[in-house]
C-alpha cells in the first residue's frame, strides 16, 4: 500500500535512463544501438566460442537462458515495479512444454517416457500429455501457456491491485504451489528427479559438442532478439506509460488510463520471456525440474536483475551472467564456503549500489561531468540528473 | 468422531505454530514494510541457543525456560545489528529489503553450518512436555503443542497490551500510522525503528525455542517456514495484529482438514489456493489499517 | 531513418547467425553413437577423482560426512602408496543440493578436471541429473546411498544398498515378528514412493495387511494429521520412508501422541547414527532400522575404520551406512583399477565383477552384471546411548537385484 509512493524515491529505479533520455550525446540512439547489438553478436557469436571450451560454452548457454528470464523481469520489474518473485513457474512451464516434447520424442511414436514405465505404472500416455508429441503445439505452448497463466493470474490479481509486498509473496507462493503440484505427481511429472536424460533436440543428438554448440547459438540469437524486442518496448509509448505506472499508479488511472490492463501487458511478456528461456534451458542443460523453478532459483532470477541494474536494458542480461557465472566460478574455487561469498555480493551490491552494476557505469560518466560525483562511493545512492527524472514523469 | 477432534486440535496448533513465526514478521513487515527474509534464520538462532544453553543447564525444563529470554535477546539482537548496519539504508526501498536479507541468510545458514556442524543437532524435552493429555473418547492432546499454543497467545497477549498500554507501543503505533507526523511530533523515529525490529526478531528467536519441541534444529530449518509466515501477515493485513491471529488459525484448520481429506501435497496447494482466492476479496488482507494515503 | 538502418543490420546478423548455426549441425540421434569418452588425465604421478556432494543446501546435513568419509578413504590409500604407483589427488565440488548443479560439477570435473572416478551424490534425483552425464563421456560414479533400485547404468557403481537388500529384508524381519499390517508413512519423492509400491506387492503375497500410505512433502515438519492418521488405524508397525529434517518432526510427533516402539514400532530405512544425534534417543528409542552396517557392527575392519575416522573427525562423531559405503567405494575403486592394471573406464567395469573387499559392514563382493555390491542385510535397534544395535542379520552377503527379477511377487513393478 505504501510501498507505490516509496517506491518513487527510489533511485534505482530510474538509474536506467529510457533510452531516448540520453539523446543528443555522443551518438544518436539508433545508431548506437546498432553498434552496440553488432558487438554484442560479435562476443556471443565468435569471440565466445573460440575462447572457451565446449564445457564453458555450454555453461554460457545456461547463463544465456537465465539471462532471458532477466530481460522479462527488466521489463516488470525494473519498468513495471512488479517484482516478481514467481518466474520460476512460467520458466518451468516453458521447460517442462519443451521437455515433455523432447521425452515423447526419445521414445518414440506409441512408446511411453522411459520414467512413466518406472514410476507411473501406465498403460498409456495420459491425456494431458498428447498435444505435446506434436511440435507444432508443443514449440508455440512453451511461449503461449506461461503467457496465459500469466493472463490468467495477472488479469486477477492487478485488478483487484494487489501489489508491491503483496504481490511478491503471492508470486512467490505461487512457485511453492506449483512445486508441490509437480513432485506428487510423480508418475507422469518425474516428481522430484524432473525429467532428465533428454537425449535428441528435433532429431539432432546432444551429446555431441556440435549439435550443443548449435543450441548456444540458437539460444544467443533468442536472447538478442528479445533484447531488440525489450528495446522497443521500453522505446514506445507502452514503455513510457508502464514506468509511469510504476512511479504513480493513481495519477495514470487519473489521467483515463487502465493502470491494470498496462501492468498486466508487461507481466504476460515477461512471462512469455522466462518461458521461452526455460525451454531453451531444456536442449542446453539436458533436464528440468521442480529445483529449477521453486522459490529459491525464483529469487536467484530476481537477484541477477538487482545486481546488474533492474530498470536499463543491458542491466539484467550482465547481472544474470555475473552472478550465475560468480555462482560457478566461486563455489569451483571454494567449495566450502562460496555462500559467504554469494550472500555478501548480493547484500553489498543491493543495498549499497540500488542502481546494480550498471550504475557504476552511470557514476563514472557524472563524475566525469562533475567533480562532487568523484566520491560517489561514499553516498550510499546515486544522485539521478533532473534531467531524466522529466523525462520519464513527462510520459 | 475421535480422529476429526484430533484434526481439529491438529489445525490450532498447526495454526500455532504459524503464529508463532508470523508473529515477529507481524511487527517487521506489518508494521515497517520490511520483508526479512532472514526472519527464518532468526528461528534457527533461537533454536540453536536452546540447544548451546542445554549443554550448561543440564535439566531440559529449566533449560527450555532460560532459553525463551535468552533466545529473544540473542535473536533480537542479531535484528538490531541487521536494522543498523543495513536495513536502515532501506527503507525507502522495501522490496529490496527482501533481496539483501536474503543474501543475509544465505550467510547466517552458512554460518550455523560452520560452528554448528551441518548435521542437525538434539535438544531435550523435559518430560513433562513429551507426554500427552488423555480426554475423553480416546481423545489425546500433546503437551507440547499445548505448550506452543500458550506460548502463541501469550506473546499475543504481551505484545497487544505492549503496543496498547506503554509509551513505547504508542510511539510504535504512531510511526506506523504517519512516519512524518510521529517525527515532527519529536517521536524519534530511528530510535522506534530498531525497538521495533528488535522485538520483531525476538519473537522469532521465541518461535525457535518452542520449535525444538516439534522438529528439527539445523542450518535450513528457517527456509521452510518463511513463506507460511509471510502469507500469514500479508492475508491477516498489515498493520494489524488481530488479522494474524485470525488468520493463523484459519489457515491452521484449513490445511488440516485438507490434509485428512486429501494429501499433504495437496492440502498445501489447497491453502495457496485459497489464499490467492482470499486475496481477491480482500486485496489488502482481512484487516486494513485506514490511512488517508493514496496508493 | 538512422532507426531503420540500426534494424536492417540487427535483422542482417541475425540471418547470418542463423545461417552459421544451421551450417555446423552435427550428429542426427539415428546415427552411431561415437564410442570415445574423455579419458582420465593420469600423465604425473597423480590421479584425479572428484568428489561430488553437497556442502549447502538443505541435503548438506546428511552428505557433508559422506564426504569427509571419503576424504578419510583416499588419506588411508595414498598413505599405503596411491594406487597403481600414483596418489589420489581429491577435487571436491559442491552439489548445493540442487540437481542441475550436479549435473553441472559432474560435466566439470570429468571433462576440465578429467578425473579418474568420480564418488558421491545422495538423492535419487541428483544421480538421475548426472547419470546422462556420465553415459555421455563414459565416465564412472561410485553411488553411495540405498536407493529405489530399477536402475542399472554401465558407468555408475552402486555401493549402497538396492531394494532386495534393504525393504524386503526390512519386511522379512517384521512378518517374522508376527506383524500383520503395516502403515507407510514417507517424503514424497522416488525413493519412498518405489519402495511403497514394493511393500504393497510383498505385503498382498504374504498376508500382511497396508493400513494406509501417507506421504509429506520434502522438507516438511508438520505431522499432526499423519501421526493422527496412524494412530487411529491401530497398525502393528510403521514403516517410514521419510527423509532428512521429516524425521525429526514425525518421530517429535509420534512420541508426543503416545506411541512407542512396544506400542507400534516404526521401521525407517533413512535414520542412521548421524540422524539418530539429530533426532534424540528420547524419541527413538527402541525404534528399529533397516541397513547394511551400523557403527556397532562387529569386526576387526569396521574396529579400524571407526577409530579412524574418530580420531581424523572427532570422538564425538558416529560413522552411518552411507558414510562407510562411500568409504568401501573408494577402496572397492582401488580394487578395480588394481584388478584392471589401468584406470581406463572400460577396463576398469570389465575387471570389476567378483572383486571382493573385507568392508566394515562385513565382506562385500562386486557383482559384475549389475555394478551393485553383495552385502549383508541388517535390522538394528536403537539404544538409549544413540548407536544402533543389530537385532538381525541375513546371515549372508544378499546378491543384488535391483529389478527384483528372483521374486515373483515382484513381476508386475518394472
Amino acid at each position: 500500500m505504501t510501498a507505490a509512493p516509496l517506491v518513487r524515491t527510489d533511485p534505482a529505479a530510474v538509474a536506467g535512463t529510457p533510452p531516448g533520455g540520453r539523446r543528443g550525446r555522443r551518438f544518436d540512439g539508433p545508431a548506437r544501438t546498432a553498434v552496440g547489438f553488432a558487438l554484442g553478436a560479435a562476443l556471443l557469436f565468435a569471440v565466445a566460442p573460440l575462447a572457451l571450451s565446449d564445457f564453458r560454452l555450454s555453461l554460457l548457454a545456461k547463463y544465456l537462458c537465465v539471462a532471458m528470464v532477466g530481460v522479462g523481469i527488466g521489463i516488470a520489474w525494473g519498468r513495471g515495479g512488479m517484482l516478481t518473485l514467481g518466474q520460476g513457474v512460467f520458466f518451468g512451464l516453458g521447460g517442462y512444454a519443451m521437455a515433455m516434447h523432447l521425452k515423447l520424442a526419445d521414445a518414440g511414436p506409441g512408446e511411453l517416457p522411459d520414467f512413466m514405465q518406472l514410476y507411473g505404472q501406465l498403460d498409456e500416455l495420459p491425456l494431458w500429455w498428447r498435444p505435446f508429441a506434436s511440435p507444432w503445439i508443443a514449440l508455440p505452448a512453451t511461449v503461449l501457456l506461461p503467457m496465459v497463466v500469466a493472463f490468467g493470474l495477472g488479469s486477477l490479481v492487478f485488478r483487484r491491485r494487489v501489489r508491491g509486498a503483496y504481490f511478491a509473496i503471492l508470486s512467490q507462493a505461487l512457485a511453492a504451489a506449483m512445486v508441490i503440484l509437480l513432485v506428487g505427481q510423480q508418475g507422469t511429472t518425474g516428481g522430484t528427479n524432473g525429467l532428465t536424460d533428454i537425449q535428441g533436440f528435433f532429431g539432432y543428438d546432444l551429446d555431441d559438442p556440435v549439435n550443443q554448440r548449435m543450441v548456444y547459438f540458437i539460444i544467443a540469437a533468442s536472447l538478442l532478439a528479445l533484447l531488440a524486442l525489450a528495446r522497443q518496448l521500453f522505446r514506445s509509448r507502452y514503455g513510457e506509460l508502464l514506468v509511469a505506472v510504476r512511479d504513480g499508479e493513481e495519477r495514470v488511472r487519473f489521467l483515463g488510463y487502465d493502470p491494470a490492463g498496462v501492468k498486466l501487458v508487461g507481466y504476460v511478456i515477461a512471462a512469455g520471456m522466462a518461458g521461452l528461456a526455460g525451454a531453451l534451458f531444456v536442449p542446453a542443460v539436458g533436464i528440468i525440474s521442480p529445483a529449477l523453478i521453486g522459490i529459491v532459483p525464483s529469487i536467484e532470477f530476481v537477484i541477477g536483475v538487482a545486481v546488474g541494474g533492474r530498470a536499463t536494458l543491458l542491466g539484467p542480461v550482465l547481472g544474470a551472467v555475473a552472478v550465475a557465472w560468480a555462482r560457478t566460478a566461486l563455489s569451483e574455487r571454494f567449495p566450502g564456503t562460496w555462500t559467504y561469498l554469494q550472500g555478501l555480493l548480493f547484500v553489498l551490491v543491493v543495498a549499497f549500489l540500488p542502481g546494480g552494476l550498471a550504475s557504476l557505469w552511470v557514476l563514472a560518466r557524472q563524475r566525469r561531468s562533475d567533480p562532487a560525483g568523484a566520491r560517489w562511493w561514499r553516498r550510499s545512492r546515486p544522485v539521478e540528473p533532473a534531467e531524466n527524472r522529466t523525462e520519464v514523469s513527462a510520459a | 468422531m475421535t480422529v476429526l477432534f484430533g484434526q481439529l486440535f491438529t489445525g490450532i496448533s498447526i495454526g500455532a505454530v504459524l503464529l508463532l513465526i508470523a508473529l515477529g514478521l507481524a511487527l517487521t513487515f506489518g508494521q515497517m514494510n520490511v520483508i526479512n527474509m532472514a526472519h527464518g534464520e532468526f528461528i534457527m538462532a533461537g533454536a540453536y541457543t536452546t540447544y548451546v544453553l542445554q549443554q550448561t543447564v543440564t535439566a531440559a525444563g529449566w533449560s527450555l525456560l532460560v532459553a525463551l529470554p535468552v533466545a529473544f535477546a540473542v535473536a533480537g539482537t542479531m535484528g538490531v545489528l541487521l536494522e543498523v548496519l543495513l536495513i536502515r539504508r532501506l527503507y525507502a526501498r522495501p522490496l529490496d529489503t527482501l533481496l539483501v536479507t536474503w543474501g543475509v541468510s544465505l550467510m547466517l545458514q552458512q554460518l550455523a553450518r560452520d560452528v554448528f556442524g551441518s548435521p542437525n543437532v538434539q535438544t531435550r524435552a523435559p518430560a513433562l512436555l513429551t507426554g500427552n493429555v488423555s480426554l475423553p473418547g480416546g481423545l489425546t492432546v500433546a503437551n507440547n503443542r499445548l505448550f506452543i499454543l500458550a506460548l502463541a497467545l501469550a506473546a499475543v497477549l504481551a505484545l497487544t497490551l505492549a503496543l496498547r498500554l506503554t509509551p513505547l507501543g504508542r510511539r510504535i503505533r504512531a510511526v506506523v500510522q504517519n512516519r512524518d507526523l510521529a517525527a515532527v511530533s519529536g517521536i524519534p523515529t530511528a530510535r522506534v525503528d530498531r525497538t521495533t525490529f528488535f522485538i520483531g526478531s525476538g519473537l522469532a528467536g521465541v518461535a525457535g525455542v518452542a520449535l525444538t519441541l516439534l522438529g528439527p534444529i539445523g542450518p535450513t530449518m528457517g527456509t521452510n517456514l518463511i513463506i507460511d509466515a509471510f502469507l500469514v501477515v500479508v492475508v491477516g493485513g498489515i498493520g494489524q495484529l488481530k488479522g494474524s491471529v485470525i488468520v493463523a488459525f484459519a489457515l491452521g484448520v484449513l490445511q488440516a482438514t485438507g490434509e485428512y481429506l486429501t494429501t499433504l501435497s495437496v492440502a498445501k496447494v489447497i491453502v495457496f489456493v485459497a489464499i490467492v482466492a482470499f486475496l481477491q476479496w480482500r486485496p489488502q488482507g482481512l484487516f486494513t489499517l485506514r490511512t488517508r494515503s493514496l496508493a | 531513418m538512422s532507426q531503420f538502418r540500426g534494424r536492417r543490420i540487427l535483422a542482417g546478423a541475425m540471418t547470418l547467425i542463423a545461417a552459421a548455426a544451421l551450417a555446423g549441425c552435427g550428429s542426427k540421434t539415428s546415427d552411431e553413437k561415437s564410442t570415445a569418452g574423455v579419458s582420465a588425465d593420469v600423465s604425473g604421478d597423480t590421479v584425479k577423482v572428484g568428489l561430488l556432494n553437497s556442502l549447502s543446501g538443505t541435503m548438506a546435513i546428511s552428505e557433508v560426512t559422506v564426504r569427509d568419509s571419503i576424504m578419510l578413504a583416499v588419506e588411508e590409500i595414498n598413505a599405503g602408496g596411491g594406487v597403481l604407483g600414483k596418489k589420489i589427488v581429491p577435487v571436491g565440488e559442491d552439489g548445493g543440493s540442487d540437481w542441475p548443479t550436479f549435473a553441472e560439477k559432474a560435466e566439470k570435473l570429468i571433462s576440465q578436471d578429467r578425473v579418474a572416478a568420480v564418488f558421491g551424490c545422495w538423492t535419487s534425483a541428483s544421480r538421475k541429473a548426472v547419470k546422462p552425464v556420465f553415459e555421455k563421456n563414459k565416465a564412472l560414479l561410485f553411488y553411495p546411498v540405498q536407493y529405489e533400485g530399477l536402475e542399472q547404468s554401465p558407468y555408475i557403481f552402486y555401493t549402497g544398498a538396492t531394494t532386495n537388500q534393504q525393504i524386503v529384508p526390512g519386511l522379512d524381519y517384521l512378518k517374522a515378528q508376527g506383524k500383520k499390517s503395516v502403515y507407510l508413512v514417507g517424503s514424497d519423492y522416488v525413493f519412498p514412493r518405489t519402495a511403497n509400491k514394493i511393500i504393497k506387492a510383498y505385503a498382498a503375497a504374504n498376508g500382511m495387511t497396508v493400513l494406509g500410505e501417507d506421504y509429506a512433502p520434502l522438507g516438511s515438519t508438520e505431522f499432526g494429521t499423519i501421526v493422527n492418521k496412524v494412530r487411529s488405524s491401530k497398525a502393528d508397525a510403521v514403516f517410514n520412508t521419510l527423509n532428512g529434517d521429516s524425521n525429526v518432526a514425525f518421530f517429535k510427533e509420534y512420541t508426543s501422541a503416545g506411541l512407542t516402539a512396544a506400542s507400534m514400532p516404526v521401521v525407517s530405512v533413512s535414520i542412521a547414527e548421524e540422524e539418530v544425534k539429530g533426532i534424540g534417543t528420547q524419541y527413538l528409542k527402541d525404534q528399529l532400522t533397516a541397513w547394511n552396517y551400523y557403527q556397532t557392527t562387529p569386526g576387526a575392519a569396521n574396529q579400524k575404520f571407526v577409530a579412524a575416522y574418530k580420531a581424523k573427525y572427532g570422538a564425538d562423531k558416529p560413522t552411518s551406512d552411507p558414510m562407510e559405503a562411500a568409504y568401501v567405494a573408494v577402496h572397492l575403486w582401488k580394487s578395480m583399477v588394481e584388478k584392471a592394471g589401468t584406470f581406463e573406464v572400460e577396463k576398469v567395469r570389465t575387471a570389476s565383477g567378483g572383486i571382493t573387499y573385507d568392508a566394515p559392514e562385513g565382506l562385500v563382493t562386486v557383482d559384475g552384471p549389475t555394478q551393485h555390491i553383495a552385502k549383508t542385510a541388517r535390522i538394528g535397534k536403537v539404544g538409549g546411548d544413540g548407536l544402533i544395535t543389530e537385532v538381525w542379520n541375513s546371515g549372508k552377503p544378499i546378491t543384488p537385484d535391483p529389478y527384483l527379477k528372483s521374486y515373483p511377487w515382484a513381476s508386475g513393478l518394472s
